[in-house]
């Protein structure tokens, strides 16, 4: 993914301009950058090890959970591993890498220079490893780390914590600022730098669905920080928001919580289905059916997502007037949903497909996230839900629409364009390899699951009775197998970096764009001189 | 693989349970339905949508010399599959709304049960009948770190079940003394929030008497996967048999308060409670997991003044997992609990505290 090093004295593309440089030497070069194709390059660098430190917590959480009885590790570190895991893969690794993929390949797209913010994008990237060493480093405090969860309900995270609480909360407001940032620079790229004739309606879908998600960045991150400031006035000030004998709600909690949580889920997937709409027709060799729909559709996602946070919270004991208003609202989010996917069939209908392993990441994504989507759908009925509520069901569900939700939308993409990053083409035969193992495995690890949550195990317990025992084993074979595969995708990355086939500037016959039209890899500076959309 | 799988599988003696079961109660049966019905809607749309792709995978490639196709809308298409999966819905949330309001109606319960929950058990009080009890995860140590062969109940096997008479519509209001957690029975389709400082309401009638196991599904902390629920439901007649009994007990429990106690007896007592109720956290050996849960071995307080003693006890300590358990416990079992800490492993403080200490204490503070 930094393969442009090579190309600072080739010039390329800078017809006209005199003051054209490469990259700085060194370490600094990293440190100072402003280019959008470096920072691009550190975060998904930086999410990718953050993927591979949150995975290797939840094969602790396997190994435990492999079978009944207490093995490897206690309960208290068993709930930091179930806590640590859903924070890391949620903040670390989901949410940067597709901010270093819309730092790639925006500007990309669009046919912008660069970035419009560039030192703010080189401070929303620097942020990023300050909050994910503050929080990791809880770990090794007294008392331990974050074990209260991933959605750290108060007062289990407040008046119950451990004293690592409070670096936690700074850590989150590190990562809201690095995020909301993020989104502003997004937003002011894609608003005020589109190369002339390249309109709205003309944009590819992942700019479209970024610019979205990015609205949704600056409306609910903010929520979150004031969820966790009002833990820490709670914790160190004496105030009592979350607690009933101070005249506070817990409940309040939940609320200000899922008021950003719930956004937060459509923030990890937009993006991926952005990704997605142009890959499919890139293999399918067909333009996408439906563009303007799937606009639509994604603007309808975005604003279902702020009215129906409470679905979440079914068994809380809210009124039931509310408890029928979240059913439906919920249950609307399936209309345009299935529209997503029915346009992704049908741009899949008649095409000319081949599949090479960004297709079969897109086409694994189209099919798994829908299962992960009927599961949704079930949960959102909400006298259903009372019996799925915090169970390993939902623990299938969330998995189901992250992993070959979000994260195979990134590996597609991470495919479909590292010929573009690197000038090389990655190794066919060790992609698909890469593709059936992840395959397998994680349906193996997430599909037993659904039975072991129906048949009536809670989430986030150490130990359970026997009667879960098989489906646990086989999810941990499952799991590991998924975790050990990812190994062979750093492989696969830094091999193509080094060497491989030459890239052409389109390497994919079918695929469609402005980050085509230049060279791979692509040039330290590009599109200095705006290209002209028809 | 598959033989090592199937080894693996046959040792850990197991089942392959894949379905939610249709449970004991009506609301529960009607649920199951629920989630039956939205199953096979999301199989027929899975089949058709799926079966299109697939389909599409296998003729529609370009090793079978497949022209691309251009076209990329249709907008009768595109209304079409809007609006049916829209009338899908409605049809799916009538069902869902009736079974809502049906659960949530809570009235004319005959018997109302307080349930509360701790850091990690559960209390049980009959409201207006003056029964209360704690109810305890009682799977030995020894099973759950693998020293013994687990039991078929194993983490789902309590010292006293709640005891609900058969026939009748009882309702729960469940709340919470600590963190939030969650009463959840599968077979009657009960899952409500146990939240501090508020009071939910949830309600049961369940046909058959029988034994109906559950878990607390609220993550509240260390011991969250070690506080089953256990329900035994009764015939009418041996539950009013079972009620009088509690209620006699109980009377014979507060009498003990007056009763002279020797040291002997104090610690024996002390020694069976504190395993129950404190040693959770401050552990059988009294060494504590610290710094979350410090040790009582040799500690300040346990071998220091003994009304700081019984202060922290009975008053808990503000900002830290340490309960007040002046309301939870007797004063007999606190007067027995402190005399032991006081005088277990090695703290040879040699003092005794009677029930009636822990009273003039109660009534000192009020």
């Amino acid at each position: 993914m930094s393969a442009v090093i090579d190309t600072d004295h080739k010039g390329h593309g800078h017809a006209g301009d005199d003051h054209h440089h490469g990259p700085a030497k060194g370490l600094m070069r990293w440190v100072l950058t402003t280019n959008h194709k470096d920072i691009g390059t550190m975060y998904l660098w930086f999410s990718f090890a953050m993927f591979l430190l949150g995975g290797s917590m939840a094969m602790v959480i396997r190994a435990e959970l492999f079978q009944p009885g207490l093995q490897i590790v206690q309960p208290e570190f068993f709930n930091q591993m179930t806590t640590m895991h859903g924070l890391i893969m949620v903040f670390g690794a989901v949410m940067p890498a597709f901010v270093g993929l819309a730092n790639w390949m925006i500007p990309l797209m669009i046919g912008a220079p660069d970035m419009a913010l560039p030192r703010m994008n080189n401070f929303s990237f620097w942020l990023l490893p300050a909050a994910f060493g503050l929080l990791v480093s809880t770990l090794f405090t007294a008392g331990g780390g974050p074990n209260f969860g991933w959605t750290f309900y108060a007062p289990l995270s407040t008046t119950y914590a451990p004293e690592s609480v409070t670096f936690f909360i700074f850590a989150i407001h590190l990562m809201g600022i690095s995020s909301i940032m993020g989104a502003i620079n997004v937003v002011a790229t894609i608003l005020n730098l589109r190369a002339p004739g390249m309109t709205l309606m003309k944009m590819p879908l992942f700019v479209w669905t970024w610019l979205i998600t990015a609205f949704l960045l600056i409306a609910v991150m903010p929520v979150l920080a004031g969820c966790v400031t009002m833990m820490l006035m709670d914790i160190h000030f004496g105030t009592s928001f979350f607690s009933a004998a101070g005249g506070g709600d817990p409940v309040l909690f939940q609320h200000v919580f899922w008021f950003f949580g719930h956004p937060e889920v459509y923030i990890m997937i937009l993006p991926a289905f952005g990704a997605v709409s142009s890959i499919i027709p890139a293999f399918a060799r067909k333009p996408l059916f439906g563009y303007t729909s799937m606009v639509y559709a994604t603007a309808s996602i975005a604003f279902l997502s702020f009215i129906v946070w409470a679905h979440h919270m079914f068994t809380v004991g809210i009124p039931l007037t509310g408890e029928l208003f979240f059913m439906y609202a919920t249950l609307l989010i399936a209309v345009p949903t299935g529209v997503k996917v029915f346009n992704w069939a049908s741009t899949m209908w008649r095409g000319s497909m081949t599949f090479e392993t960004p297709m079969l990441f897109a086409v694994a994504f189209v099919i798994l996230f829908t299962i992960g989507g009927f599961s949704g759908l079930m949960l959102a009925i909400a006298p259903a839900d009372f019996q799925y509520h915090d169970t390993y069901f939902v623990v299938a569900h969330f998995h189901y629409v992250l992993v070959p939700g979000a994260i195979f939308g990134i590996f597609a993409s991470a495919y479909f364009w590292l010929p573009k990053w690197t000038g090389h083409m990655y190794d066919e035969t060790l992609g698909k390899l890469h593709f059936w193992m992840s395959f397998i495995g994680m349906n193996m690890a997430f599909f037993p699951m659904h039975f072991v949550g129906l048949a009536g195990m809670p989430r986030r317990i150490p130990d359970y009775n026997m009667m879960f025992a098989n489906f646990n084993m086989v999810s941990s074979i499952g799991a590991f197998m998924f975790g050990a595969t990812q190994l062979l995708f750093l492989f696969i990355v830094i091999k193509c970096i080094r060497g491989g086939k030459p890239a052409a500037a389109k390497p994919w016959d079918g695929a469609d764009g402005l980050e085509w039209t230049v060279p791979s890899p692509a040039p330290y500076h590009t599109f200095q001189t705006p290209p002209e959309v028809k | 693989m598959g033989l090592l799988l199937w080894l693996a599988f046959g040792a850990a003696q197991a089942e392959w349970g894949v379905n939610m079961a249709p449970g004991a109660t009506e609301v529960s049966r009607s649920v199951f339905d629920l989630h039956m019905t939205i199953f096979w809607i999301c199989v027929v749309i899975g089949v058709v949508v799926f079966g299109a792709m697939f389909w599409s995978m296998l003729i529609h490639r370009r090793s079978t010399g497949q022209e691309p196709a251009h076209f990329h809308e249709s907008t009768t298409v595109e209304i079409l599959w809007t609006v049916v999966p829209l009338v899908i819905l409605v049809l799916m949330a009538i069902p869902a709304t009736k079974t809502l309001i049906d659960i949530y109606d809570s009235s004319e319960s005959e018997l109302d049960i307080q349930i509360t929950g701790y850091q990690w058990k559960w209390q049980y009080k009959y409201l207006g009948q003056d029964v209360e009890f704690f109810s305890n995860l009682t799977t030995p140590a020894e099973q759950i770190n693998n020293k013994a062969e687990k039991g078929e109940h194993y983490l789902l096997e309590v010292d006293e079940p709640l005891v609900v008479p058969a026939g009748t519509k009882v309702r729960f209001l469940i709340t919470s003394a600590d963190v939030i957690h969650s009463w959840w029975v599968p077979a009657l389709a009960v899952k409500k929030d146990a939240i501090p400082g508020f009071v939910n309401e949830s309600w049961t009638r369940v046909d058959e008497p029988g034994l109906y196991r559950g878990q607390c599904a609220e993550l509240c902390g260390k011991d969250h996967g070690f506080m089953p629920i256990v329900v035994e439901v009764k015939t009418k007649a041996d539950f009013a048999t079972w009620l009088a009994e509690r209620k006699q007990a109980s009377a014979a429990e507060k009498e003990l308060t007056s009763k002279e106690w020797s040291q002997e007896e104090l610690m024996a007592r002390g020694e069976k409670t504190y395993n129950t109720t404190c040693a959770a956290c401050h552990q059988a050996s009294g060494e504590g997991l610290p710094p979350m849960f410090p040790a009582l071995k040799g500690s300040a307080i346990a071998t220091g003044p003994v009304e700081e003693h019984i202060g922290i006890v009975v008053n808990g300590k503000p900002g830290t997992s340490m309960a007040a358990f002046g309301k939870q416990l007797s004063e007999v079992d606190i007067a027995a609990i402190i005399t032991y800490e006081r005088n277990a492993w090695g703290n040879k403080v040699g003092d005794m505290v009677t029930p009636k200490d822990i009273l003039t204490f109660k009534q000192a503070q009020e």
